[in-house]
């Protein structure tokens, strides 16, 4: 079976919001067939590193398997949230896109969309 | 009774004023119960709405009403849509006296209002009293002044105002998915029990409440998530039956995308824990929802699972945050990269010079900025090419204005005190408020809330 090496946004989207000091993200997969690899490659531990140089002491990864989706809770992930960051975003709205793009995973060609850009 | 059809013309306080026009359109052709809800009263909105009635009693509601109102008014009345909003903010009173003056300027005689008042924990409580309450989230309360204490009612009083038979239900704090089940309630005469319909309920609400969040806005992504005619995205409408099954769907001829991935980006979204998401009015377990495409831009979302709320109630203290002092230039062309990092370097040292004792940041933009952290560690360690376009930003957070505008001013001087070519200054120096979240009893709370209609 031929595999990719890919970051996780050619496999799945999601999105990010916060609560105070702490940031939500989904995950989801746009084929089933990746479920099984997100799972698997796609821990808490993995997550948690992404997040680290930012203060993050905590992750908590939430299974869907119904909705192909993982959903992390990170802690302390935000530099003070909206009541405290000095950054340009201190909501994290963007930090979806940085966990998709810092995550690599390895997966079968079946796991990409049809017509994805990095086929 | 069929259906009950839900329509949502705003999803934060400065979402899309034109965006209810269409789904006005499209619900006075359904058949059933309409209501069209505007959910735009964020922690922080609440707040400065409150600073605003302090300064002036008849103030305080949301500082857009008129531009959310005003167009679609005449139209919902004669169409049967029953408007149900948070707009009420600080003061639904005043926020109800003005919506009446805007029936009156548009010739209608007969509209009728109603409030819900008793989210203001500071009309009720002593600040005393308020400091002493747990704190789940956000900083801690103690020798801050308070500026706004409100609880998240639920959807049983929204339900109650309903019953008086009002066109128009205006509220100040209460959970954003309230605004939805609380229709469903008065509709269908859901009662503490009926947890899983109420869980149904509020899947509806969460899914409604962020406006074109769950329409394909806030998703697009060219290549991967394509959405169709973004510019004119239409804001969802939801049809639920007496049992709590949904389809949702959005206005018609307009742009924007119904799929079972926006239905699911948003279900998730700012949920937590998904078995255990907590509201006044039940506990939403939607770890085994089915989300199902049924027809274009047409969604079915069941399974939905509930159980009984805890006994208190989630309210946000709103504190007195500072200021917070930006200033922005751009260097670009060869070597700009170089140019900006020196740039970085002078603010530093100026704000030691002048004796800055807050941490000050200071961001390159294009040199992967927003995802970095105050010390710009992973900025250090890239390999970025040196020309190109680049924006340094140096920011504060202060007590007091005025260190606030020093390190703002200081990014101003880089006109002509700093490195070769900066161009393209903006500043802002803004006053911020800050909150937490603390747990109230809902014994305390609850009997001082109250629904009432409102007479010119």
């Amino acid at each position: 079976m031929t595999t990719l090496e890919v970051p996780l946004h050619a496999i799945a989207h999601g999105r990010a919001g916060d609560k105070g000091n702490r940031s939500n993200i989904s995950v989801v997969v746009y084929r089933p067939e990746a479920w099984n690899y997100l799972v698997d490659q796609v821990t808490a531990d993995r997550i948690l590193e992404v997040f680290r140089h930012k203060g993050a002491t905590g992750c908590n990864r939430y299974e869907l398997p119904n909705l192909g989706a993982l959903n992390f809770v990170i802690d302390d992930a935000l530099e003070g949230g909206v009541n405290g960051s000095l950054g340009i975003d201190g909501h994290g709205k963007t930090l979806s896109f940085l966990l998709l793009g810092e995550i690599m995973v390895r997966v079968p060609m079946e796991c990409l969309p049809d017509g994805s850009p990095y086929l | 009774m069929n259906k009950v059809f839900i329509g949502c013309g705003a999803g934060f306080s400065g979402d899309r004023f034109d965006a209810a026009g269409p789904v006005v359109d499209t619900l006075s052709a359904c058949d059933g119960p309409r209501y069209l809800i505007y959910e735009v009263l964020a922690e922080r909105t609440l707040a400065i709405a409150q600073r605003l009635r302090r300064n002036d009693p008849e103030a305080g509601y949301s500082p857009y009403l008129d531009h959310y109102i005003e167009p679609i008014l005449a139209k919902a009345k004669a169409n049967d849509i029953r408007i149900v909003s948070n707009m009420g903010a600080a003061n639904p009173l005043g926020a109800a006296r003005r919506v009446l003056a805007l029936a009156a300027e548009a010739g209608l005689t007969d509209l009728r209002v109603a409030v819900v008042t008793g989210d203001d924990l500071l009309a009720v409580h002593t600040v005393e009293t308020i400091r002493e309450l747990p704190t789940i989230e956000g900083i801690g309360l103690a020798d801050r002044e308070i500026v706004a204490a409100n609880a998240y009612l639920g959807a049983q009083p929204i339900a109650d105002a309903l019953a008086i038979g009002v066109d128009v239900v205006l509220v100040g704090r209460t959970t954003d998915a309230a605004l939805v089940l609380g229709p469903l309630i008065h509709e269908f005469g859901w009662a503490a029990g009926d947890w899983d319909r109420l869980a149904q309920g509020t899947m509806a609400g969460h899914l409604l409440e962020c406006g074109g969040q769950v329409t394909g806005a806030y998703f697009a992504d060219p290549g991967f998530k394509d959405v169709p005619d973004l510019a004119e995205v239409g804001f969802p409408i939801a049809e639920v039956d007496e049992a709590g099954d949904m389809v949702i769907t959005k206005a018609a001829h307009t742009g924007g995308l119904v799929s079972r991935a926006t239905v699911i980006e948003q279900a998730l979204y700012e949920i937590h824990d998904p078995a255990n998401y907590l509201t006044p009015d039940v506990v939403l377990d939607l770890s085994n929802i089915s989300v199902e495409e049924i027809a274009p831009n047409r969604v079915r979302i069941t399974g939905a699972k509930g159980t009984p709320p805890p006994p208190t109630l989630k309210a946000t203290i709103s504190i007195d945050g500072g200021w917070l002092g930006e200033g922005e230039i751009t260097y670009a062309g060869p070597n700009a990269l170089a140019r900006a990092e020196l740039a970085a370097s002078v603010i530093r040292r100026r704000c030691q010079i002048l004796g800055i004792q807050e941490p000050v940041r200071v961001d390159i933009f294009g040199a992967g900025a927003v995802h970095d952290n105050d010390m710009g560690s992973k900025r250090v360690q890239a390999k970025l090419p040196l020309d190109g376009e680049y924006r340094v930003r140096a920011a504060v957070r202060a007590s007091v204005r005025k260190t606030a505008q020093q390190v703002s001013d200081e990014v101003l001087s880089l006109y002509c005190s700093g490195p070769a070519a900066g161009g393209g200054v903006r500043q802002y120096v803004t006053e911020h408020v800050s909150t937490a979240s603390i747990l109230i009893d809902r014994d305390d709370v609850l009997p001082h809330v109250h629904a009432r209609e409102v007479f010119a």
